[in-house]
């Protein structure tokens, strides 16, 4: 039995941090590496053991809690450091531990260079060890733990090169924006505590379900704020403007943290707190809502972009945002199969991008790229691998799996269901466009530049299992109508942490259909941009010439003016505001107490002279005047 | 009785009066043991004979015996009693004199203010006239020795810091160091040559 | 308010000294500590404001002293001997200032300390 050994997961990435920020300096690289990898390689490990101890011998009711210790205890709140394991946080912590590994394993080879090694591998624990917090955590408090955790390291890492002043801007940027929702989500948990008297995830669910009518104004309040958290963690609309900004990072940070799994945190949470979202009908509709608008504006901006990362950024934005569609339609398995999937394939996106921007030598520009296929062929099939997960390649790729289950259950989502649908078979149009957009510009063509160095055996090596993992990772949840034994694994495995999707699954033929739409809209999307990218480029620089298209292009260029709008709305009234109070009106009052004491004191100075008999003189004329007073006064 | 009340009191008032205004230091010296000893009968009087002898032998014995060792140290000359004259100015008298005036007037008002008594009449204070009642030396002691043990043994306290504290500042003198002989620069040498200075001198 | 004076105390007290009205013994200890007060703040020589001051602590002590005498008790003498004590203490450290003040300022103008060090 394994599952004693849970808090392993977590404790040893945090070892590893430890060890690396009290001896990282007197490392050398070797011993860095070996630690940091290390670490989250035996966490992958204990992780992996515990799955098996799980699946083989499930735990009574499939739930396993450990409760390390009593955390605080003031009055009647007394949150403990308490483990939850089901089969939703397994699903985490397996994504987070392995893809984490791998990660980690290819960042061994990619920061070699680099002089803060030690540092980015301290940084990167912390990271994993507060992410798998995050995921195991059994009350709300010990997941903001987590949560805010995995936000300091996102500042961190994103702001890692800090000697350029954009890093740190952009680093500060991802902090202030996320802070936005956390104070939401901090303050959802006052809400919750003062109404229900817990903070414990299954109890405050159970209490809600007891005390709360549904659809009543504080389960809408509380699962608002908790989703206002959520929207900062995951970037959706309109917190979204942090995320392409931080890949400021070093790429195997935006693979990890800003792709696979912490901005997949709001997710989660929703997920985990998924009887508070049923209970609100109206807030999950905007779940979904948002989702849908997320993706298609992220889409279109990923349309145009030019940096290899950005791309790849406004994309996993508009992932993202199928994941709450999916939430705000009650299909929360879907929801946790496209996080699973889109870990593997957009870490391996971005793995491969930084294969190619290390290649050469640091270029993030997608049009000095191109023709990169025959000199990188590795890189070039790993890529390929994850573009064609990323676009819902039919059959053979686990996006196709994913998404299709998410196109089938926006569908059937009552009133708005149609139109979520199609915004999301839009969205996977574009999403289709603009994965190949890249693949052709970067990889074919003529060839504009000579690589300097090709991936090394770390880092090919995760990238060929990470995508063996996105072709193959979608076979654990078979669709039903293929009448395959064992099929839908995954979502009843699932099934016991939690509730079954709140619409019927599609009948097979009707799911069929959508599946076949959703296949041709896929294939639809490569022709075009073999079309507009490949074949005959001046199609779309002709097109990109005309007025409407060269103001398309700058809007979404611009990712729809929401920086331009922030600017404008929030962040010049504050800094008018902040230079107008230079010398801080509220100060004036406590420099005014500071005044009259320096007055007395200058005062009081005077009457220091020196003169013994002046101070005897003195106290006697105190003396006599109290005497005085004692006695007229009685 | 009350007759030696009324002499020593009047004494005590008229020689204590007399040590304020001496140019003589040792003048003024005899005119404040004149007055502890006048103060020592009123003791006695009032009822109080153990403090009365401890008036004489402590107060008038062993501290004025103190004040006329420093003033045989010191010295002092037909320049200090010249100098006393040029200080004593009818103007120095005049804050003092105008404090003690509005105590005066506090005493005065409290005397003449009526009294309450039991039954809830007044009476001038003039006639409220409590008396004094003799008290012993037995008594003082086993109160002492009682109760106050703790100050007692406070006084002692009291005591030997005063004691070590004038045996501090009475060590020779080194003219550029103001409170000891100490010098800060070189402790080990500077100590003992202080010392020898001082035994020498002496 | 001040509590009723009893106009008679203890009646039957056979130690009563029914010759010496208290009133008359504390006036005269008021008398004394006025004289201290305008000695100390009077005079200029160092030596003069101790003994100003060594008359004013004797003056409290008759005080005390007649205080406890009027009810019969001991705790006003023993309040008595504590002053003596202090004034002891007191002598002996002021003595031995004036006497380092003297070598000091070669005089015993209290005026002439008026400039500290440190």
């Amino acid at each position: 039995m394994m599952l004693p050994y849970l808090w392993l997961i977590p404790a040893l990435p945090f070892a590893g941090f430890l060890v690396l920020s009290v001896l990282g300096r007197r490392m050398g690289n070797g011993p860095a590496a070996a630690v940091g990898v290390g670490s989250v390689g035996l966490s992958a490990l204990v992780a992996i053991l515990v799955a098996s101890s799980f699946i083989n011998a499930p735990p009574p009711a499939h739930v396993y809690t450990q409760t390390l210790w009593r955390w605080i205890s003031v009055g009647g709140f007394a949150p403990g450091v308490m483990l939850y394991l089901d089969s939703l946080s397994l699903i985490m912590v397996l994504v987070v531990t392995v893809v984490g590994f791998l990660i980690h394993l290819y960042s061994a080879e990619f920061m070699a260079a680099d002089d803060g090694y030690s540092r980015f591998f301290a940084y990167m624990n912390l990271f994993v060890g507060s992410m798998l917090v995050l995921v195991l955590a059994g009350n709300l408090l010990f997941l903001y733990l987590g949560w805010e955790g995995v936000g300091l390291c996102s500042y961190l890492l994103i702001g890692f090169w800090y000697r350029e002043p954009e890093n740190g801007a952009a680093a500060i940027k991802a902090f202030v924006v996320t802070r936005v929702g956390d104070t939401a989500l901090a303050i959802g948990l006052f809400l919750i505590f003062i109404n229900l008297g817990t903070l414990d995830i299954q109890r405050m669910m159970n209490l809600a379900a007891l005390h709360w009518r549904p659809g009543g104004a504080l389960p809408t309040i509380a699962a608002a704020l908790l989703l206002g958290g959520a929207i900062g963690k995951s970037a959706q609309l309109p917190l979204q403007t942090w995320l392409p900004d931080a890949m400021a990072g070093p790429t195997p940070v935006s693979a990890l943290i800003h792709a696979a799994t912490m901005v997949t945190a709001g997710v989660y949470l929703i997920a985990r707190t998924n009887v508070l979202f049923t209970m609100a009908p109206a807030v999950q509709i905007a779940v979904a809502v948002i989702g849908a608008a997320t993706l298609l504006v992220s889409g279109m901006s990923a349309l145009v972009q030019h940096d290899i990362k950005r791309v790849l950024a406004y994309s996993t934005i508009s992932q993202i945002g199928y994941m709450f569609v999916a939430l705000g339609v009650g299909a929360w398995s879907a929801a946790i199969f496209h996080f699973m999937t889109h870990a593997f394939f957009k870490a391996l996106l971005f793995l491969g991008a930084g294969a190619v921007i290390a290649g050469l030598g640091g270029e993030h520009d997608i049009f000095r790229m191109g023709g990169l296929r025959r000199q990188m062929p590795l890189a070039f099939w790993c890529f390929l691998a994850g573009a064609c997960s990323l676009s819902a390649l039919p059959l053979v790729t686990a996006g196709f799996y994913s998404k299709g289950l998410i196109l089938s259950s926006a569908w059937e989502a009552g009133r708005a269901g149609f139109w979520l649908w199609a915004a999301a078979i839009a969205g996977a149009l574009l999403t289709s466009i603009y994965t190949f957009r890249l693949v052709f510009i970067v990889f074919f063509g003529e060839a504009k530049a000579k690589i300097s160095k090709k991936p090394g055996p770390r880092a090919a090596i995760p990238l060929v299992i990470l995508a063996f993992l996105s072709v193959a990772g979608g076979f654990v949840n078979f669709p039903a109508f293929f009448g395959i034994k064992g099929s839908m694994f995954f979502s009843r495995f699932l099934a016991s942490a939690l509730p079954s999707a709140t619409y019927a699954a599609p009948l097979p033929e009707t799911d069929l259909l959508l599946e076949a739409v959703a296949a041709i809209v896929s294939l639809a999307g490569i022709y075009v941009a073999y079309f507009f990218f490949l074949s005959s480029p001046e199609y779309s620089r002709e097109m990109a010439g005309t007025a409407i298209g060269k103001v398309l292009k700058r809007f979404w260029f611009e990712d729809w003016g929401f920086d331009w709008l922030y600017e404008k709305t929030l962040a010049a009234p504050y800094r008018w505001l902040a230079r107008t109070n230079r010398n801080d009106a509220v100060d004036l009052f406590y420099s005014f107490i500071a005044k009259v004491n320096m007055f007395f004191h200058y005062g009081l100075s005077l009457s220091q002279t020196g003169k013994v008999r002046f101070y005897a003189a003195v106290i006697a004329l105190g003396a006599v005047v109290t005497i005085t007073i004692a006695v007229f006064a009685r | 009785m009350i007759y030696a009340f009324y002499i020593a009191a009047a004494v005590a008032i008229v020689s204590t009066a007399m040590v304020i205004v001496q140019m003589n230091i040792v003048h003024a010296l005899l005119y404040l043991i004149l007055s502890l000893l006048s103060v020592a009968v009123i003791f006695f009087v009032v009822g109080a004979p153990f403090v009365a002898a401890l008036e004489v032998i402590i107060y008038a014995g062993a501290i004025m015996i103190l004040f006329v060792f420093v003033i045989m140290m010191l010295n002092l000359g037909t320049q200090s009693y010249r100098t006393e004259k040029g200080w004593m100015r009818v103007w120095t008298w005049v804050g003092p004199v105008l404090l003690a005036s509005v105590l005066l007037a506090d005493v005065v008002y409290m005397l003449v203010s009526p009294a309450r008594l039991p039954g809830g009449g007044r009476l001038p204070p003039a006639f409220v006239r409590p008396y004094a009642m003799m008290v012993g030396p037995r008594a003082v002691g086993v109160t002492l020795f009682g109760p106050y043990l703790i100050g007692v043994e406070l006084a002692s306290i009291l005591l030997l810091s005063g004691l070590i504290g004038a045996l501090h500042l009475g060590r020779a003198v080194r003219p550029e160091s103001f409170i000891g002989p100490v010098s800060a620069k070189k402790p080990g040498s500077s100590k003992k040559t202080d010392r020898g200075e001082g035994t020498v001198k002496k | 308010m001040m509590p009723p004076i009893p106009a008679n105390p203890a009646p039957v007290n056979p130690l009563r000294m029914d010759m010496i009205p208290m009133n008359y013994a504390l006036i005269v200890a008021w008398v004394l500590f006025v004289i201290g007060v305008i000695g100390v703040l009077a005079r200029r020589n160092l030596l003069f404001i101790l003994m100003s001051v060594e008359i004013m602590l004797n003056a409290s002590g008759l005080a005390f002293v007649v205080a406890g005498s009027r009810w019969g008790q001991p705790d006003g003498q023993i309040m008595f001997i504590f002053i003596l004590a202090m004034a002891a203490a007191e002598v002996s450290v002021g003595l031995a200032l004036v006497l380092l003040a003297y070598h000091r300022f070669g005089g015993l103008d209290a005026d002439a300390a008026n400039r500290m060090k440190g």
